[in-house]
């Protein structure tokens, strides 16, 4: 599956959170979106879920609008996984597979749910009440949650925030293994520049709801005159906007 | 003592009531309520004391029921209440379900915690007060029907709220049943009522519901006219609630509040 974001502008009140942006983001790629906080790429990757209505511009996943009728469809070979969303903390882990298994409509689901969890190594805890996880037991419950209906494009946010350096490079390490296993669109908002330069073909980079650069990782580090994409980062993050 | 710490916390809680038109209201009408509430149900009982004289347990009935209806709306709401708590919120309405079946989902759990909640009450009370709602007969069925359509229609409309409104609209949710309970003619006749409230009261299914259950038990007849009243105006609830929540989550939508509520 791929993503066409066309002239995407959101307006809450007077406040512009996202402005007149436009890229593709192609099959089987990974695509970083980064830049400072409140930048606008929680409400970019809401309007590419079909979460929040864009004020003007259009998402296509496919070709087809992700607000259309075949919304169900597009949803279904889709997922999402971040930090600051949760699953329910009084079921156990298998519950909480199990309940999104069937809303993703998974046949086989306990097979899907052992094999994922073997993978994600989940099984000492898979009976476990999700609220009593550790933040990287959580963190990897999430991510489990996120490939449960093994999507066609996957919306990563923040991914390892608040995880200690080990579970972090496990968290990657998994993202790349899958990646290379399966057919699949990643789309990762990131602070971690690291984990970026490791993980993305291609990277935006959006101040003040604006599009101020693109390319890859190397591109953009050479372009800056930067040795690496963390003082890119806060070069652009610091200078006056100019869009790409 | 240091009275600019204590000012400082007493701000905390000031600018949360302050940045909340909810709980503005929930602060107001509860004590609003009680009074109404309360003052017809003595104002009742001071004129016609012997309404009620041969007639054991219709209080007890009507509180059942009441609660009845209380448990399915408050399970509605305390489901999706569960969903915001959790902060599972957006991970719900990016998962493939229709609203509809969002909707018909909780409807269908929603009976459920009812009946747990109900069923052992329903059965203390007749050893214990030797009062058993079932004397209501076959019409049960549907008075039943009738409250918990109306219970899940106030359910949908509050959780319309707080899909709108977010977590600061959970007040409302908690008190939506108390605030009907005056006009619902609940525990007394709606001759009671002043005229104007008469009148209002009358769009409200409750008062079928109940003016059916005390003439079931008191007169021994069933106005199956009634019944039905209870149950077409309760269905027409339903379908208002059913488009207010449609109302509210193309607004949340826009508001982009699917995202980060609960945060």
């Amino acid at each position: 599956m791929n993503i066409k974001v066309q002239n995407l502008t959101k307006k809450f009140n007077n406040y512009l959170a996202v402005n007149n942006i436009s890229f593709t983001l192609e099959k089987n790629k990974t695509l970083g979106l980064l830049g400072p906080n409140g930048c606008g790429k929680t409400t970019s990757i809401g309007m590419m879920l079909g979460l929040i209505t864009p004020s003007s511009g259009k998402v296509l996943i496919n070709d087809h609008n992700v607000d259309s009728a075949n919304r169900n469809d597009l949803l279904s070979r889709m997922n999402f996984a971040s930090p600051y969303i949760e699953l329910p903390k009084k079921l156990t882990v298998r519950q909480n597979l199990e309940v999104y298994g069937r809303l993703y409509g998974i046949k086989d689901l306990k097979n899907r749910i052992s094999e994922i969890s073997t993978d994600l190594n989940l099984n000492n805890f898979l009976n476990k009440n999700t609220g009593e996880l550790s933040s990287g037991q959580k963190n990897r419950v999430s991510l489990a949650k996120s490939l449960i209906n093994k999507p066609d494009v996957l919306f990563l946010d923040e991914p390892t925030a608040s995880l200690d350096p080990d579970i972090g490079d496990f968290v990657r390490e998994y993202i790349e293994i899958y990646k290379s296993k399966n057919q699949i669109t990643i789309l990762l908002a990131s602070h971690n520049m690291k984990e970026v330069e490791r993980l993305c073909d291609t990277v935006i980079m959006m101040k003040e709801g604006k599009i101020v650069d693109r390319g890859t990782c190397e591109d953009l580090v050479d372009r800056h005159g930067r040795d690496n994409l963390e003082d890119t980062f806060l070069k652009i993050a610091r200078s006056k906007n100019e869009l790409a | 003592m240091n009275w600019h710490k204590i000012y400082g916390l007493s701000l905390r809680h000031i600018y949360l009531i302050r940045n909340s038109f909810p709980r503005i209201l929930d602060l107001i009408y509860w004590p609003s309520v009680q009074v109404f509430l309360w003052g017809f149900i003595s104002e009742f009982f001071t004129v016609s004391s012997s309404y009620y004289n041969n007639t054991v347990g219709v209080i007890l009935t009507a509180a059942i029921l009441y609660d009845f209806l209380f448990r399915s709306s408050i399970s509605y709401n305390m489901m999706f209440l569960e969903e915001i708590w959790s902060r599972n919120f957006s991970n719900l309405f990016i998962a493939p379900i229709k609203i509809s079946e969002i909707i018909a989902a909780l409807t269908m759990t929603a009976i459920f915690r009812t009946l747990i909640g109900l069923v052992p009450a329903v059965l203390v009370a007749i050893p214990l007060f030797g009062v058993s709602i079932f004397k209501l007969g076959i019409p049960l069925i549907f008075l039943l029907i009738a409250l918990y359509i109306f219970g899940i229609s106030l359910g949908l409309l509050v959780t319309s709220g707080l899909l709108r409104f977010g977590p600061s609209f959970e007040n409302i949710a908690w008190a939506s049943l108390f605030f009907l309970a005056p006009l619902g003619c609940i525990y007394y006749p709606i001759e009671i009522l002043p005229n104007i409230l008469q009148i209002i009261a009358k769009g409200l299914p409750l008062v079928h519901i109940f003016e059916e259950m005390r003439n079931i038990l008191i007169n021994q007849t069933v106005n199956i006219a009634q019944i039905i009243k209870s149950i077409l105006i309760s269905i027409i609830y339903f379908a208002v609630g059913v488009m207010v929540f449609y109302i509210s989550y193309y607004g949340a939508k826009k508001k982009g509040t699917l995202i980060n509520i609960g945060e």
